[in-house]
């Protein structure tokens, strides 16, 4: 499928914003695919780890409609072989920061059923308040 | 008695050397069979794990953000607490800080690491923490693994009294001491140091290549049928290489590859349920330690009868 983009200064923009956030040169990414190939959650992803440093590259902000990096387990995998060195779990963690920015939770912790929340332990519950509140 | 790391200053280890000791919250509640059995296991070999006055939450994740300081003060507070332990004289010129939790590991070697090579945040965090004394830099955070590495595993097979023969265990290290590379432990891709232990208790090592795969982590309170799935992986491949458990050494991880069976067996019903170990709890029972600091009431799969099939806790105890 061919897709038409024209990159604008907000493309630049918002390029520049992940690659701050997350300290990483997202536009050094090849497109090789070693990060989706070795990621242990992408079967439950909308889109793959080098689609979204792909739409990261191109300053698309329809990045951060997709699920992706929400099911993103930060278990750092594609960091330790990206044969470019880039860490893809902090440009994850970028575009989590993003939206968790603007006060945007992924999670209501008044959802989780009582007897989940009696089992659950603190390093849980805590990780998970610490990655997806802000 | 020898030591491999030689980058800090270091104590002459006596009969028993004190060393600072940073426990985390989860080892206070579920995970509490996991610090007895390890400080048992530890006095065992001359070493007094000595908890941190004052210690406080590390964060349990670093904080990936670049430009985020204010969630690395959590951790730097601690060491801070280490240079007070020397000097009140509760350790003597002991900069190391000894960690079980594979989760606080990660949160706190991570955020030294940045604050040892940054100079510019460390100083912003130390005039954050005004009331504080400044953090000079010096404290090395280990992992309880890599101190026993240290010890030497020839040494901890020495005070073996009852080998695990016959116990055939997958050692399972999950993300937190093995990624990102410059803090782990070992090599991300085929780690040793859990066999080389359980080889010096004398159990069979059951290698599987699941053994880095990550169990799924935080995402089980939000997503817990992908998690479900992830442990029935990791468990079902070492149940396939012959395991008859695992051992780990993360609370988050044996909550999700013990706890989580019950999600499991009812996604899978032919899936026969395995123990999850603390590998300390393994050095514990090899040790012939007391069984009141195994804590197996705490593992959600009972691991005893496996054990007493094996000899190894009497029939009617424990």
């Amino acid at each position: 499928m061919i897709k038409k983009v024209q990159i604008t200064p907000e493309n630049d923009k918002f390029l520049n914003k992940i690659n701050e956030l997350s300290g990483q040169v997202v536009t050094l990414c090849e497109q090789c695919g070693t990060c989706s190939g070795g990621c242990p959650l992408v079967s439950e992803m909308d889109i793959t780890p080098s689609q979204w440093m792909r739409l990261a590259q191109l300053g698309l902000k329809e990045v951060l409609d997709f699920k992706a990096v929400w099911v993103c387990a930060s278990c750092f995998t594609c960091t330790v072989r990206c044969p470019r060195k880039i860490d893809v779990s902090k440009v994850a963690e970028a575009l989590r920061q993003i939206i968790l920015r603007k006060a945007i939770d992924y999670i209501d912790l008044k959802a989780i059923p009582k007897e989940e929340l009696a089992c659950l332990p603190q390093i849980a519950l805590v990780s998970a308040c610490r990655k997806f509140t802000g | 008695m020898t030591q491999t790391k030689t980058d800090t200053p270091k104590p002459t280890p006596t009969n028993t050397s004190k060393i600072p000791y940073y426990p985390g919250c989860t080892l206070k509640t579920t995970a509490k069979n996991f610090e007895s059995s390890a400080i048992a296991a530890a006095r065992a070999l001359g070493i007094e794990l000595m908890e941190i006055p004052r210690w406080n939450c590390c964060g349990t994740v670093f904080s990936l953000a670049d430009d985020d300081l204010i969630h690395h003060v959590a951790s730097v507070r601690n060491f801070v607490r280490v240079q007070e332990m020397n000097d009140y004289g509760l350790v003597k010129n002991e900069n190391r800080l000894v960690t079980l939790c594979a989760m606080c590991f990660n949160t706190l070697k991570s955020t030294n690491l940045r604050v040892k090579n940054n100079a510019e945040d460390l100083k912003k965090i130390n005039d954050l923490m005004y009331r504080e004394e400044d953090y000079q830099g010096k404290v090395e955070v280990l992992h309880f693994l890599e101190l026993l590495k240290s010890i030497g595993f020839d040494k901890i097979t020495s005070r073996v009294k009852k080998p695990l023969k016959g116990l055939k265990i997958a050692p399972y290290y999950g993300c937190m001491i093995l990624r990102p590379q410059e803090v782990g432990i070992d090599d991300p891709e085929d780690p040793t140091i859990q066999r080389d232990l359980l080889v010096a208790l004398g159990a069979d090592s059951v290698d599987t290549p699941y053994k880095r795969v990550c169990c799924g982590s935080y995402q089980t309170v939000k997503e817990k049928d992908i998690v479900a799935e992830l442990a029935y992986d990791i468990l079902s491949h070492a149940q396939k290489e012959g395991a008859e458990a695992l051992a780990t050494v993360c609370p988050l991880c044996a909550f999700n590859l013990d706890n989580r069976q019950k999600e499991v067996k009812s996604k899978h019903p032919d899936y026969q349920e395995m123990p999850v170990f603390y590998i300390t709890q393994l050095m514990a029972i090899a040790f012939g330690l007391g069984k009141e600091c195994y804590g197996f009431d705490q593992n959600y799969v009972d691991p005893r009868p496996l054990l007493q099939s094996k000899s190894l806790i009497e029939k009617q105890g424990s």
